[in-house]
């Protein structure tokens, strides 16, 4: 573990994998400390009203509870439909040596688990991708990806929440049914939940 | 039931209170007022509860007519405020009365001018704000010619109808940053560029993130997994053009942060226009400590 002052903010903890992400969100919820975790793909933000140095000697104790932490929900399992006709797929299959078949194979057989939920309108970073599919993001963002769009980059899945501009690149479409701003928490999907891609 | 009409909504009008700061876990943007000091002192003008929510416009052109009497502080930005033609002031409650068109016209000074009304504008209220997030789409739309917005009841006590003193807007400000995480993305020399530029505010600024033009800073680092940001955090693209992000940024990002900036900064930065010039400097408030360590 290795920590970066964030600007007077708090502490940005680096932590080796996501699954480290959601054991340290966990350790930091059943803390009796005053501290809130703002998850990342491979870091927390803690912040606090402690003073730094405080939150800085708390943090060694954090990472022996985030080796214990029992997690407090059970997760879902959701299966998510998806239709395979993203416009990147010959790119992601060229690119990582693949035939299209193996690419939609290889995303459909895994088991991924929500690490967290960000960007803007809770998008969900999912871990859990096949090495065989890592890729860069593209060198040029899109300009408008649709709702929906079910995209890789890096190392990660997930599944654009509303239109926007996106660097990842597009394997498919999927209904979207996990967004509602009626709903407090609005996301179905919370980090822990595991999501299966099935291609139909 | 008291309302006001939009007779004309201006470039940008958008409701705006404190935002939604309890969702930022659940990937929802802040949001809420860009120049929160503004936002606030509208509200205690008008006897307000500080979560009630205020109209933001931007570059002037808001043109409301009272359905029925009610009070009413327009403060921000230095804006030519007329009430049916006739100047009144800013920074000060005043009655309207039924009928009566408060207009904002030109900006003299600033950008975004707050109006707030003797119980809160009662749009409704989406994740427990009134804000509207313009990257994530979540809230009431902007404002047109012929909305009808309601007036609620969110008032606490006697407002305030002396003119309250604000700061004046600044030429030039200086914008000061505290460092990290990624303060090492630059090196003595980049933070000496940093420090020393006059940046100037492009003008693809919004409320997602003020962008900054002069000579690219050296860039090092690519990008990175992505972490948690907030409002006040200054990033360093590829372009090597800083980017200050605003309430609406989404909640994580990917470029290295150099530096966070205060909310009182960022009020002062919600009143720059594009085509302004500022400066950032560093801020050690402490005596420089190893900003990365292994525990």
């Amino acid at each position: 573990m290795e920590w970066r002052l964030y600007g007077g903010v708090g502490v940005l903890v680096e932590l080796e994998n996501p699954a480290a992400v959601l054991r340290w969100c966990a350790a930091i919820d059943s803390s009796p400390l005053d501290m809130d975790a703002r998850p990342g793909w491979q870091s927390v933000l803690v912040t606090s009203p402690m003073p730094t140095a405080t939150l800085i000697d708390a943090l060694g104790s954090l990472e022996y509870a985030s080796s214990v932490v029992e997690p407090g929900v059970m997760p879902r399992e959701f299966a998510v439909p998806v239709v395979y006709n993203g416009e990147d797929l010959q790119v992601v299959a060229d690119s990582t040596g693949l035939s299209v078949e193996a690419v939609v194979s290889l995303h459909t057989r895994a088991l991924y688990t929500v690490v967290f939920l960000g960007f803007s309108r809770a998008f969900p970073y999912l871990s859990g991708l096949d090495p065989a599919l890592w890729i860069p993001r593209r060198a040029i963002p899109r300009a408008r990806v649709p709702a929906g769009s079910v995209a890789i980059a890096a190392g990660q899945t997930g599944i654009y929440p509303q239109p926007s501009p996106g660097g990842w690149h597009l394997l498919g479409q999927c209904a979207l049914a996990f967004f509602d701003e009626r709903n407090d928490p609005p996301s179905s999907l919370q980090p822990g939940d595991h999501v299966r891609f099935v291609a139909t | 039931m008291s309302a006001m009409q939009v007779v004309s909504a201006g470039a940008l009008t958008l409701a705006q209170d404190l935002g939604r700061g309890h969702l930022l876990r659940q990937g929802i943007s802040v949001s809420g007022a860009a120049d929160r000091g503004a936002h606030a002192l509208g509200q205690r003008l008008c006897a307000n509860a500080p979560g009630a929510a205020s109209l933001e416009n931007t570059l002037g052109g808001l043109c409301l007519r009272a359905l029925s009497a009610c009070v009413v502080a327009v403060t921000g930005a230095d804006v030519d405020l007329r009430v049916d033609g006739v100047g009144v002031g800013s920074n000060a409650a005043f009655v309207l009365p039924a009928d009566a068109v408060l207009s904002l016209g030109q900006v003299r000074r600033g950008l975004r001018a707050y109006v707030s009304v003797r119980g809160g504008f009662n749009v409704t209220p989406i994740l427990g704000s009134r804000s509207r997030d313009t990257l994530g789409g979540i809230g009431p739309l902007p404002f047109s010619a012929g909305d009808i917005v309601p007036i609620g009841n969110q008032n606490v006590g006697q407002a305030w109808f002396e003119v309250v003193p604000v700061p004046n807007f600044e030429e030039n400000p200086t914008l000061f940053l505290r460092p990290g995480p990624h303060d090492d993305a630059l090196d003595e020399l980049g933070w000496h560029q940093l420090e020393h530029t006059q940046w100037t505010i492009d003008p693809a600024s919004n409320r997602i993130g003020v962008r900054l033009n002069a000579s690219p800073l050296p860039v090092g680092a690519g990008e990175l997994p992505s972490f948690a940001v907030l409002p006040g955090c200054v990033q360093l693209p590829a372009s090597g053009l800083p980017i200050i992000l605003g309430p609406d940024a989404g909640v994580t990002g990917g470029y290295p942060v150099l530096g966070v900036i205060g909310q009182r900064d960022l009020d002062r930065l919600a009143q720059a226009r594009p085509g302004d010039h500022l400066r950032l400097r560093r801020l050690h408030s402490v005596p420089a400590p190893r900003l990365l360590r292994s525990l």
